[in-house]
């Protein structure tokens, strides 16, 4: 990024563990700031006991402990294979069974769908912190995410028996798996740090964001096929990057049809999305101890 | 060393207050403010329409930190305190000037920051480790130790939410004293605890900086800041206005701080007077032997209080006196003109009154003294309970013995009586 103006330089390293002297400037910064990446990999174990932190409270905090994770996509599937399959009659749009189908897009949505729901309140909710201790605030968004990582590896356990009863077979699509799923991450930590960053300044964003998620998830192909959706205009619905994700997910586990002019824009989208999150909570970063 | 370990220079901290404070507040605002925006130049990390509400908390603060050193930051609450150990630790940024730092900061600014009630005490140790800049690895290193200092070895796997909160305190402080940075920053967290553990805090920050480190010590306990810090800074509306060797700016500060100016002080106008309709205080005063006002009196001479007060209507059972107090806060006395038998009352009518009371010598020993006024109707009411103080400091000099040196501080105590000792 040009025009950057530091707020710290620093010429050898800090952070947990280390002990060797270093030279740190604490300056006004200016305008747009970059990523200090090395600073957050020396935050990572910090990163990891958020995550952990957030993980551990939530089991803990309710009677299925894990099972919640599963629960969630597993009834709104449930759901949904009675109301949009049977009685809409989508289940006769989708190459392979309505529920398998429906219950793919489900993990994927419902872990971007947490994630930036959560993270849009993680700041504020961090506020203890923030106002007391210094680590690159960055990572509170991120450990969001990364407890919606867990909660999707455990809802995914659920796509083995459910491959075999329907019968899928794997292709060598399902190497597009980590492609997908680092794109979700990407845009899920790029749509979440930009809604925690807007939320500790203008705090009715927290009111605004599950309205918004909800709508976000029936424009996402989740409980029909994109292959749907038709026209001149098509592209324009794979801006919206969970479309392509979503759709990429569901040819890698089930073998359907992979479109990747669709999947580049949605991956091209996320990171877009990423870099722009990101930057604009740099930016915002330095006011969060003083507004929040 | 060539190089300080902490340099600030000429920092200052602006913040907008009152609707400003909260940037835009909503969405709706920030598109209306939005709409005005290219009508109205916009300078970075400011709030439109926020200049008048606009305050500093910092102005132009600037010392250095050598490796090692011990320093005491004083100041009334709200002279900026916070503040400048929040820019120090990177909490917040500088409005405008430069801070350059040489070690790893460890900042204490509360104790058991990030701790979850429903983790239990050995995962809130790693959590809260983990916050204050630890590696697992260190953590690892120090957690036999850790849960040894704060007594929890029974109740390190119960939630945290289950315990006392001396052992929640203890806990988290235990965590905090063994981070191992060569720049630790302490927010006034003795200011929470029992005794106890007050000593045990005051305790390791001596070990630390022993241990060659070096520390900023916010505090209001005056004590600690004169033991253990070698040095002090004294911060008044967020400049720093004095700096120098502890004992001298704490002394300097209490002095300020008794709420007098110095040892006389006269109420011109009775509206703003302490009293009420009854009786209107209207002069407070700490005079030497010479019958002039002693700011710095000598415990070998006299020192008489005199109070001038105008009296509507008597009363049988008004009480007309006052306290001594250290500068801490310990309260010695309270005296009132009729404590002795009744027929040795000083005679009090009605107008103006001017009544004395002398501190024989020899009683007090060297240090910062408040005189309160105290004015009350026995079992009835208290008239004056509050407001109103003069200070005067106190140097030992009535010592008759060769062994009793009197400049020295080294005679511990409040007080300082000669006492008779015989021999069976």
């Amino acid at each position: 990024m040009t025009g950057q103006a530091l707020a710290q330089r620093e010429t050898t390293e800090t952070g947990p563990g280390t002990s060797a002297p270093t030279v740190q400037v604490i300056e006004p910064a200016r305008g747009w700031i970059g990523i200090n990446w090395s600073e957050i990999w020396r935050y990572r174990e910090l990163l990891y006991f958020l995550t952990w932190r957030d993980v551990k409270i939530r089991y803990k905090q309710t009677a299925l402990g894990a099972a919640w994770a599963i629960l969630q996509p597993v009834m709104t599937m449930i759901v949904f294979t009675i109301f949009f399959g049977r009685l809409a009659g989508l289940d006769k749009q989708t190459a392979v069974p309505y529920p398998i189908y429906v219950y793919v897009g489900l993990l994927l949505w419902t872990f971007f769908a947490n994630s930036i729901a959560n993270s849009g309140n993680s700041l504020v909710g961090s506020s203890n912190l923030i106002t007391k201790v210094y680590f690159p605030r960055l990572i509170i968004p991120m450990a969001t995410v990364g407890a919606g990582l867990v909660d999707l590896g455990i809802s995914f356990l659920l796509i083995v028996p459910m491959m075999l009863f329907y019968k899928i077979t794997l292709t060598w699509q399902v190497l597009l798996m980590p492609v997908v799923l680092a794109g979700t991450v990407l845009a899920a930590v790029g749509v979440g740090t930009l809604l925690s960053a807007l939320t500790v300044a203008y705090r009715d964003f927290r009111y605004v964001v599950p309205f918004v998620v909800q709508l976000w998830m029936f424009i996402s192909g989740v409980m029909y096929p994109t292959s749907m959706i038709g026209g001149k205009w098509r592209w324009v619905f794979f801006l919206n990057p969970m479309a392509g994700l979503i759709d990429g997910f569901r040819a890698a586990f089930l073998g359907v049809p992979l479109n990747l002019p669709t999947l580049l824009l949605s991956l091209a989208v996320s990171l877009a999305l990423f870099l722009f999150g990101a930057a604009y909570f740099r930016r915002m970063e330095r006011r969060f101890a003083d507004i929040i | 060393m060539s190089h300080p370990a902490i340099r600030v220079q000429n920092v200052s901290k602006q913040y907008q207050i009152g609707t400003g404070g909260q940037s835009y507040g909503t969405f709706r605002e920030a598109i209306v403010e939005a709409a005005k925006a290219p009508f109205r130049r916009m300078k970075a990390g400011e709030v439109p329409g926020g200049r008048e509400n606009s305050f500093w908390a910092l102005k132009d603060v600037s010392f250095d930190v050598e490796r090692g050193e011990v320093l005491g930051i004083i100041g009334r609450n709200g002279a900026g305190k916070s503040t400048l150990l929040k820019v120090l630790s990177r909490i917040t940024e500088p409005t405008t000037g430069r801070l350059e730092v040489r070690g790893r900061v460890a900042s204490l600014l509360e104790v058991g920051t990030g701790f979850h009630a429903e983790l239990t005490g050995r995962e809130n140790i790693f959590l809260n480790g983990a916050i204050l800049g630890m590696s697992r690895a260190e953590i690892q290193r120090n957690f036999d130790q850790i849960v040894q200092f704060a007594e929890v070895e029974k109740f390190i796997d119960t939630p945290v939410k289950r315990y006392s909160s001396g052992m929640y305190l203890r806990l988290a402080f235990a965590v905090a004293a063994h981070l191992e940075p060569e720049i630790l920053v302490v927010d006034e967290v003795l200011a929470v605890g029992d005794a106890a553990f007050q000593e045990r805090c005051l305790g390791k920050m001596e070990e630390v900086s022993r241990a060659g480190r070096t520390v900023l010590f916010v505090s209001h306990n005056m004590p600690a800041v004169r033991s253990l810090c070698s040095r002090a800074v004294q911060l008044v509306g967020g400049k720093l206005v004095r700096d120098g060797n502890s004992h001298e700016v704490v002394d300097a500060y209490l002095r300020l701080e008794g709420e007098g100016e110095g040892a006389e002080r006269v109420w011109a106008d009775p509206d703003t007077a302490p009293g009420d309709d009854q009786i209107r205080l209207l002069a407070l005063r700490a005079l030497g032997p010479d019958g002039r006002p002693a700011g710095h009196a000598y415990t070998s001479q006299p020192l008489t209080v005199e109070m001038e007060f105008d009296l509507r209507f008597l009363h049988s059972a008004l009480c007309v006196g006052f306290e001594l107090q250290t500068a801490d806060g310990i309260l010695l006395w309270r005296t009132y003109h009729n404590d002795g038998p009744q027929d040795e009352w000083p005679v009090l009518k009605q107008g103006v009154n001017r009544i004395r009371c002398t501190i024989p010598p020899g009683w007090l020993n060297h240090g910062n003294f408040m005189i309160c006024p105290r004015v009350s109707l026995h079992c009835i009411k208290w008239i004056i309970v509050q407001g109103g103080e003069i200070a005067f400091s106190m140097t030992t000099d009535h010592a008759r013995s060769p062994l009793w040196a009197s400049t020295a501080e080294d005679r511990p105590g409040i007080l300082a009586p000669e006492l008779q000792w015989l021999a069976e």
